[in-house]
Order: structure tokens, then C-alpha cells, then sequence
């Protein structure tokens, strides 16, 4: 049977005489003997493809909340869109899926120039002049939004609000072990930022405020009083804003952000278990020599043609090591280039609509929820763009168990995102009773319908 | 066999090469005659643009069609909408068709970049990966109803760990430099658990440059150790730098210059002896795969670049994903929730998944007060383990299915390690190119990942040998999975840099290697041709090669050498002027 080597045993022996050896196992010589696995690993045999395949099918047929099993109205950053046949084809040409970085740019115009494609797009929702190439996820845009922020202002003290997805709050905490970043969580009343007049004693006054747009309960934040209140201390605002309300929302960048980063995983990729997904970065031009990861540029090659490459590359951990912006080097271009195809396909007209679909079904669900008897919105009655929070009488953990039942994804519970303990966006309570719902232009009448009348039941006791 | 004499006898016998692969006849893996229909510059897609025009299709969904204005508070509401470009799906398919025909990939021809393991790239794993039940999954479903992703998970997790030969493993971080940063955090939180405070982390100077940064991002100052005249850590300045601040180090072996750290050993005795921790570098994992474990090494944690070694395709830089493997005494400070089987094949009645352990300090609720969560960490007593199984009792899988083949308990669920030093993705690391690995180490299995790792060992050094009258050969010893050869000898004589030889290999058809990597090497070349070339591919790139250098002696050949290349999509690019004059969106052209 073949595996992917294309050696033939004549061809191994031969290879083997040109250097001297007589056996593979002498190319290791220069192994100590005494660390050289005796006996080989501990895995099975090597396997054909159809039986490793059919494998693979067991296990993706056992996840059974899977979105073409279930309605999905399960959002916190992660979102059932469309993802049309052309997009699918064209991110899927191997020419981009098994290329390496863009080293060489004289053979890689076509990776360079998609992306610039992408960060003209990119900068264009956020309302901001420079983006980058893309970076891991939201969560990891978000804690090298807050390390620029930190270096820009020279104040390491970050004021979060407790509206920013509690999973990237909690890996900017984990990047703030090694950064020494102060992280200071500012809580929500009734699903906006209470951001404070004033320091508080012992306080220390911001050098980065960072605000979700809008936040992850779905509500709309003041962002010209986060503004109001960085210049006030000279801190830089960053704001994690949702480039698909962004298509119906006044962007980031008009209301006054130096960075704003978000979650690009709505732009032509599959909900795929978490990743890989697509961290977006956006800056104002101050600061983009304190960029994090990759930057395309246009330029000429030797006769004057227009061209691409990476550029201010100073600032890369390659040339620049300990003293680098940040030590990204692969990052998620293949998400950026479905990303600027996505955005390509929907053109001006496609994202507004996008954008007004999903605020009119998530406004459509809020309306049909009024009045049932088990369920409440969780955060009074601010306008909802893509999703909203509820609470439900039973347990929403309960609740997104029974709805399973019913064939809908029913939601995130918002004890899976804070714990059960509540955080500073939510109290214990509406932790254990609270369920994330998000609408997408995907779902329909119907399915909503049919959704709120399960709901109706499964959240009672 | 003694160091040194790989090739040596065989010198001589070139010829024997060639006749074996009859390489005349058949040319393997240049590119060379991929079609290109001109060389012009491709409009960008806002070129493209004519208002009005549209592509997108969206579903009947007989949602009440809203105005915006009744939607969306007008301080709040977009006054025109975003800017991008109205082109048709015809328009668009074609325009995205011609950039990738303005790209080199592996599937069109041989990648031999130094360092970065650009092997084939199998198709069953597009196939996985596109499977409706795992790229249709999403993220925060119930453990229960996604018992196959978790078992998938776990099922990566174990191979990785007997491959690496270590205790456990997170697969969260998305890239290499993450699974650096999560290594660095968690030697942070291992010695801040025993009250210590390091300051340093030392590095070979020969090190990827993200070791570096990321030392940096973990809050630790770089001390650079000089490799010695073989290219392997000096040990005697390894000793020098080596005090009870020492943190750890951070070591590629085969380091990047593809020699063994054969004093690995030593290294290993003499780091711990001053309580530091032996970080790997998994770069260069495919040279070893079944042959030597960095667990067995002395290693205490390693990040393996699951987009080298494992065959998950780069996609022109990224999605990758940098697993991060533990000895035991690390195993309770990896980042969770983490996937793992139950013990019972059943845990405790509840859903929870992204539950993560309470932050040392919250914000005031009144207002902002101080929170600072740098290096020491929570008391650390105060989470618990949790198991999360999340079993729905109306969706129990139906018995038979692999995960639970028992009942109605799932065998699968999420923990939080009791001292986790918390999150590093926004879920659970890039999924679907785990996956990928996944497929890749189980068509290969134990025996064929040997394979694997004495094919990418036989094809550099095959390389090394063949080479050898052709460029400088800065460490002329056996070799692992990758050669760095020099053009320095080519620069002083001919006036031709590594990195024309760079330009001029495009030309003959073949991406170029690496070069001036690793930075101890004089115009270096740094070639991996990794273990899917054939042997005629090989020929074929030493003739290349050959040709190149040929060519550069001849009457004018520094003058072409600059001049390449010339047959690609576009000439050399002005990179000067680019980061001069910063255009780095289309509204930013002047």
C-alpha cells in the first residue's frame, strides 16, 4: 500500500550508498544511543485513507448538536451565516490552502494581494486606516490590542468592561501573567459598561479602556463616553466590535477608537468547533508601527508593475526578537483570504442587508418573546442588532439540554461563558438563568417561530 | 558510523544518483511549466467595481422586513454603508481564480523552505475537515452533543503525547508562537507556585525569532548562549549563563541549523540542577518522529507546529495550531477547559463547558479598583478540578456510536486543571486543523511516521552530499531533517548573494529556501526539501541549483542574478518603498 512517500526501496538503497550508509538507521547516528526510542512509538499501524476516513465519519457523525442537525440560534462569537458555494470553491483552491507565508512576493501575489484585499476591507468597517493581515482570533486581537494600547499610552492599567466576551477576558488575563498588564474589570448595569466619573481610591487611572460594540449580551455601548473618559486620563480605547452589526452600526473608528479588533469567523468560515477562526485588527496610522503580526503593502516590482509584500517589517519578531510588537508569525491567512472573498460576495449591498436581517430577526424573536411566561430579556429594552440575552425560568443549561430535544441549538448558556459564580457583566442569578440567543440572516420566520413557541415550554419548570 | 562520514566515499560517485533516479527522462517537481497567460497586475476587486452590481444570495426568510431607522437608535445607526466592492459572482470567482494562479504552493511544485516542513499536504484531511459534523459544529454546544469532536480531541491529544513522550497536552493554541507564549506562562505559573521569582530565559543564538519575542510576552528577560564551531549550544557558556534566576530554556533540536543537540543530555542534567525548565521548540519535530521523544530528552514542555510536522496545509500563513504537551509536573497548570475522557464513562449532570476558575481579583462592582493578575498567581487551592459532561437526556447518542458505546453517560467531557493558568483561545483551539492531524497521524500510524522522519533525514542529507561542490557547507556533518548550506563563497567570488540564488531557483521553477536564517550563518541557504520529495525532485533542484551557481561565474552573471527573477508574475519588488511610502489599503493609494 502507498503512503505519501514517494521513495522506492531501490531508491531509499541507492540514496543510502550515495552517502555511505547502509541503513536508515545510521542517519540517526548523531542520536545517542541511550535516548533512541526502543521498540518505536506506542500508536497503531498506519491505516489506509477510506479507514481512517470512515473513522473520522463516526466521530463527526456523533456530534449531534451539530448545525445541519439542530437550528442553530447559538452565537457568543460564533455564528451560523451563510457560507455560499463560491466562497467555499474559490477559499478552497489549494493554490492558496498550501502555500507558506508570503516570503518570496515575486510568487506569492496571489496570497499578498488578497490580503491587501482584505485589509482595505477590513479598515473600511472598522472606520479605521490600517489593518492587519489577521491574527489568531478575537481573543488574541484583543490582548494585542490591549499590549499596543499599554505601549502606546505608556500606562499598563486596563479598564474591560465586563461586556467583552468573557472568554477573551479571560485570555487577556492569561496574557497579562507575562505582560504584568493591570487588568481591571468594569462591570455592567443592566447590560452597559458603568464606566466611573472618577478613579477610586487606591486606583489607578487607565492607560487602555476596552469596550465591546456591541457588547456580548448584544447591547449597544456609549462609546463617545468611553472616549470622553480615555482623554480624560490620555488612555487609548479599543473596542471589540462585531464586523457583521459593524455592516448597520456607525463603526468603531467613527466613534473614536485607535484599535478595534473582532472576530472575522462570520466572514466565510464554518462554525468548525471553535477554529481555526480569524482574529481582525484595525489601527489608526499612529500606531501602526506598533502593529502586531503581518502588514501587506502595495509597491512596484523592477518595471514599474504594481505588487505587493509584507512590509514594515522592522517591527516582526524575526528581525526585531525580544524587542518584536509581538511574537505572532503564522497567523490565519487562508480565514482572511475567505474572509475578502466573503466580503467580495456580499459587496456594499450584501453586508447591509447581512447586517439588517440579522438585527430584524433578532428583533423579530425579542417582539415574539414578549410575554411568554418563562422567559424575560435579560437587559431591558436597548435595541438588539444580532443577539439578545434571556432570562429563563428553569436553568438555561436545562434549557439548552430540552430545546436539543426539540432540534434547536437554543442558545449559549451564560453560566458556560462566566461560570456559575456570575462575573461582572452578570450576578449569580442571571448567570444560571441566562441564555444567549443570536439570530443570523439564516433563520427564518418559521424556524423562529417554532423556536420561541419551543422555548416558551422549555423554559418553565 | 563515524560523524563526517556520511558521503564521504561516495563523493566521488555522483553519477550513480543521477542513473538511479534517471532524472534526464524525468524532471521532477519544478513548476517551471505552469502556465501563465502574461504578466500583467491583476485589478484589485475594487477596480473591478461597478455600482449596482451584486453577488449575494440570501435565504426566503419571511422575517418582517424592518427599516433599519425602527431597528437601531439613530446615534447609533450607519448613515452610508461600508464601502467594498460591487462585483458579480462571475467577476469575483474570476478574480480570485487569477490571484491563485499568481501563487506558489506545494501542489504545484517542490517548497523547499528551511524550517517551516512544507510537505505534501494529503487530500483526505480537506475531506475531514470539510465534514459537515465537525465543521458544522459550534463551539459552545453541550459536551454531550458533541461527544465526536471530544473524543477526536482527546484521541490528538494521546497520540501527540506518546509521540512527544510527555504527560498531557492543551491543543489551544492557534500557531507556534501561541503554543511559545502558553509554554513560557505555564513555566511561569510552575515557578511561581513554588514561591520563585526567575528573571531569565536563555536561548540559543541560533533560535527562531519568535523565542525570543515570546520570552519577552511571558515577562522574561533573553540571554543569548554562542552556539560552538559544530552549531550546537556551547556548553561551557551555557554553564557561564546558567544561576538560580534561570527560568528555563529554549531549545529546537535538531536545532535550526538541522544538527542534533548531541549534549542534549548534559543540557538537560544542567538546567534542572538550577531548578529551570526544558522548553521545545517543536519546529524541527519531523526529523525525530518515532526515533528519539523530547520527553525522553529532558524536556519538560514542547509546542509541536501541527502545520509542519503534521501535514495541516499553511494556507499562506495560517491557520496553523502549536499543541502544547506536558511532563506530569505541569499537568495541572495547562490552559482549559480541556477535553478528557471520564473516568466512569460518565461524569456529573450538568452542561457546564467554558467554565473557567474565578479571576484572582475582579474589578470593584462600585468602580474600577486595582486587579492585577501578573506572574504570581491565584492561591491556587482555590479551583477545583471540574468535570463537565454535559449529558442532555433527551439527546443521549444512540448506543453503538463510538464515543459511548455503554449507554446513555457520555465518555467525554471538559476539566479545568486545578491550577490552570487559564484561557489562550476563544474556544478551543483551531479545531478543524486539529483534525487534519488527527487523520494524518492515523494513516501513518507509529510505522509510518518513523518513515517519515528517515525519509526528511535521507532526502536533506542526500541534499547536504550532493551539494557540497556546490555551495559553502558551513557544518559539513550528518544532518537531520534540513541542510543550511552558504552562498558566501558565490558572494565573494561572483558578486552573487544567497538571496539572488533565492530569485534565481523561482526562475528555474522551484520555491526558494530560506535564506539568512539562522542569523550565525553567513548568506545562508537553509533548505528542507522535507521527506514527499522524490529523489528526481531532488536532482532536479540540484541541477537547478547547479545551473545557478554555473551561471553566476560566467561573463555577467552577478548583473542576472540581481535581474531575477524574470519569468514569475511579477519582478523583484521595491520592498524599500513599500515600508517608505506605506500603502497599506487600497484608499491609501496615492
Amino acid at each position: 500500500m502507498a503512503d505519501y512517500l514517494p521513495h522506492t526501496d531501490e531508491e531509499v538503497a541507492s540514496m543510502l550508498a550515495f552517502l555511505g550508509l547502509s541503513s536508515t538507521d545510521e542517519l540517526f547516528a548523531t542520536v545517542p544511543e541511550a535516548l533512541r526510542l526502543a521498540g518505536g512509538l506506542d500508536l497503531p499501524s498506519g491505516r489506509p485513507e477510506p479507514d481512517v476516513l470512515a473513522h473520522l465519519e463516526d466521530l463527526a457523525a456523533a456530534n449531534e448538536g451539530r448545525a445541519d442537525r439542530l437550528v442553530c440560534f447559538a452565537g457568543a462569537g460564533a455564528y451560523d451565516h451563510e457560507v455560499p458555494p463560491a466562497v467555499r470553491a474559490l477559499a478552497g483552491r489549494s493554490e492558496f490552502v498550501t502555500a507558506y507565508t508570503p516570503y518570496q512576493p515575486e510568487v506569492a501575489q496571489g496570497v499578498l494581494q488578497a490580503v491587501f484585499e482584505f485589509q482595505t476591507m477590513v479598515a473600511r468597517l472598522a472606520g479605521l486606516p490600517v489593518a492587519n493581515a489577521s491574527l489568531y482570533d478575537g481573543a488574541s486581537a484583543l490582548v494585542e490590542a490591549v499590549n499596543l494600547g499599554a505601549a502606546a499610552s505608556g500606562n499598563p492599567t486596563v479598564w474591560v468592561s465586563a461586556g467583552v466576551h468573557p472568554h477573551w477576558r479571560a485570555v487577556l488575563r492569561t496574557f497579562a501573567a507575562g505582560t504584568g498588564h493591570r487588568l481591571v474589570e468594569v462591570p455592567l448595569a443592566d447590560g452597559r459598561t458603568a464606566w466611573p466619573d472618577a478613579v477610586g481610591a487606591g486606583g489607578r487611572a487607565p492607560g487602555v479602556l476596552v469596550a465591546g460594540y456591541p457588547n456580548y449580551l448584544g447591547c449597544l455601548e456609549d462609546l463617545a463616553a468611553v472616549r470622553r473618559l480615555a482623554d480624560a486620563h490620555g488612555a487609548l480605547v479599543v473596542v471589540a466590535a462585531d464586523p457583521v452589526a459593524a455592516g448597520l452600526l456607525r463603526s468603531a473608528g467613527d466613534w473614536g477608537a485607535d484599535v478595534v479588533v473582532g472576530e472575522g469567523q462570520a466572514f466565510g468560515t464554518a462554525l468548525s468547533f471553535g477554529g481555526p477562526y480569524l482574529g481582525l485588527f484595525a489601527c489608526t496610522l499612529e500606531q501602526v508601527r506598533r502593529l502586531p503580526g503581518r502588514l501587506v503593502g502595495e509597491t512596484v516590482d523592477l518595471e514599474g508593475r504594481r505588487a505587493y509584500v509584507t512590509t514594515l517589517r522592522a517591527r516582526e519578531q524575526d528581525i526585531r526578537r525580544e524587542k518584536a510588537t509581538s511574537n505572532v508569525c503564522t497567523n490565519q491567512t487562508l480565514m482572511a483570504v475567505a474572509a475578502a472573498i466573503q466580503l467580495g460576495w456580499l459587496g456594499t449591498s450584501g453586508l447591509a442587508e447581512v447586517a439588517l436581517r440579522c438585527a430584524r430577526g433578532t428583533h423579530y424573536l425579542r417582539e415574539s418573546l414578549q410575554g411568554s411566561a418563562g422567559v424575560r430579556p435579560l437587559t431591558g429594552s436597548t435595541a438588539v442588532v444580532r443577539e439578545l440575552a434571556v432570562r429563563t425560568e428553569v436553568p438555561a443549561r436545562t434549557v439548552v439540554e430540552r430545546m436539543a430535544g426539540e432540534g434547536f441549538l437554543a442558545g449559549v448558556a451564560l453560566s458556560d461563558l462566566v461560570g456559575d459564580g456570575g462575573d461582572g457583566s452578570v450576578p449569580a442569578a442571571d448567570a444560571e438563568h441566562g441564555l444567549l440567543v443570536a439570530v443570523t440572516e439564516r433563520r427564518t420566520r418559521d424556524e423562529i417561530d417554532r423556536y420561541v413557541a419551543a422555548l416558551e415550554k422549555a423554559a418553565r419548570r | 558510523m563515524s560523524e563526517g562520514a556520511m558521503g564521504d566515499q561516495a563523493m566521488g560517485d555522483q553519477a550513480m544518483g543521477e542513473e538511479a533516479f534517471t532524472t534526464a527522462a524525468a524532471p521532477g517537481g519544478r513548476a517551471a511549466s505552469a502556465p501563465l497567460l502574461g504578466h500583467e497586475a491583476e485589478p484589485t476587486l475594487f477596480e473591478l467595481s461597478r455600482p449596482g452590481r451584486a453577488s449575494w444570495q440570501l435565504r426566503t426568510t419571511g422575517v418582517p422586513e424592518w427599516p433599519a431607522e425602527e431597528l437601531v437608535p439613530a446615534e447609533h445607526r450607519r448613515t452610508e454603508p461600508v464601502a467594498l466592492a460591487e462585483v458579480s459572482e462571475r467577476d469575483l470567482v474570476a478574480h480570485f481564480t487569477r490571484l491563485s494562479h499568481r501563487q506558489y504552493s506545494v501542489d504545484l511544485g517542490a517548497y523547499p523552505l528551511g524550517s517551516c516542513t512544507m510537505k505534501y499536504n494529503p487530500k483526505v484531511c480537506d475531506t475531514v475537515a470539510a465534514l459537515p459534523g465537525l465543521a458544522l459544529t459550534h463551539p459552545a454546544t453541550p459536551a454531550s452533543l458533541a461527544q465526536g469532536w471530544l473524543a477526536l480531541l482527546v484521541e490528538l491529544e494521546e497520540a501527540l503525547c506518546e509521540i512527544t513522550g510527555m504527560a498531557a497536552a492543551t491543543l489551544q493554541p492557534a500557531a507556534g508562537a501561541a503554543g511559545e507564549l502558553t509554554g513560557l506562562l505555564l513555566m511561569r505559573a510552575y515557578h511561581a507556585a513554588r514561591g520563585e521569582d526567575r528573571r531569565r530565559v536563555i536561548i540559543p543564538d541560533s533560535a527562531h525569532g519568535t523565542n525570543p519575542a515570546s520570552v519577552t510576552l511571558g515577562g522574561y528577560e533573553v540571554t543569548t548562549v554562542p552556539s560552538d564551531e559544530r552549531g550546537c549550544v556551547d556548553m561551557a557558556a551555557l554553564r557561564e549563563v546558567l544561576g538560580p534566576d534561570v527560568a528555563g530554556i529554549m531549545l529546537t533540536n535538531p536545532n535550526t541549523l538541522g544538527l542534533f543537540e548531541e549534549d542534549i543530555q548534559a543540557i538537560a542534567a544542567a538546567v534542572h540542577e538550577v531548578g529551570g525548565l526544558l522548553y521545545y521548540d517543536g519546529a524541527n519535530l519531523n526529523a525525530i518522529l518515532g526515533v528519539v521523544r523530547p520527553g525522553d530528552m529532558g524536556f519538560d514542555i514542547v509546542h509541536m507546529n501541527l502545520h509542519k510536522t503534521f501535514a495541516t496545509p499553511h494556507g499562506g500563513g495560517g491557520p496553523g495550531a502549536g499543541p502544547v504537551a506536558v511532563a506530569e509536573h505541569l499537568v495541572e497548570l495547562l490552559p482549559g477547559p480541556r477535553p478528557v475522557r471520564l473516568p466512569d464513562g460518565g461524569g456529573r449532570q450538568s452542561s457546564r463547558q467554558g467554565d473557567e476558575p474565578r479571576p484572582l481579583v475582579d474589578g470593584d462592582r462600585r468602580g474600577p479598583g486595582e486587579g492585577h493578575y501578573s506572574g504570581d498567581h491565584r492561591s491556587l487551592d482555590e479551583v477545583d478540578m471540574r468535570v463537565d459532561a454535559g449529558v442532555g437526556p433527551s439527546q443521549a447518542l444512540p448506543a453503538g456510536t463510538v464515543p459511548h458505546p455503554a449507554g446513555t453517560r457520555p465518555a467525554y467531557g471538559w476539566v479545568v486543571p486545578a491550577r490552570s493558568i487559564g484561557r489562550v483561545h476563544s474556544w478551543h483551539g483551531n479545531a478543524l486543523v486539529l483534525a487534519r492531524a488527527l487523520t494524518y497521524i492515523e494513516v501513518h500510524g507509529a510505522d509510518g511516521l518513523r518513515r517519515v522522519a528517515e525519509r526528511a533525514v535521507l532526502n536533506a542529507n542526500w541534499l547536504r552530499v550532493r551539494l557540497r561542490p556546490t555551495f559553502d557547507v558551513p557544518f559539513d556533518r550528518p544532518c537531520m531533517h534540513e541542510v543550511v548550506l552558504a552562498a558566501a563563497t558565490l558572494r565573494r567570488r561572483d558578486g552573487v548573494r544567497a538571496l539572488d540564488v533565492a530569485k534565481r531557483l523561482l526562475e528555474e521553477g522551484f520555491h526558494a529556501p530560506t535564506v539568512y536564517f539562522p542569523l550565525i550563518v553567513d548568506e545562508a541557504l537553509m533548505i528542507e526539501p522535507t521527506e514527499t520529495e522524490s529523489p528526481q525532485t531532488l536532482e532536479a533542484l540540484a541541477q537547478a541549483f547547479e545551473r545557478i551557481v554555473a551561471d553566476a561565474s560566467a561573463p555577467g552573471g552577478a548583473e542576472r542574478a540581481a535581474a531575477a527573477p524574470r519569468t514569475t508574475p511579477v519582478r523583484r519588488v521595491d520592498e524599500a518603498r513599500a515600508a517608505r511610502t506605506l500603502v497599506p489599503t487600497f484608499d491609501a493609494r496615492p
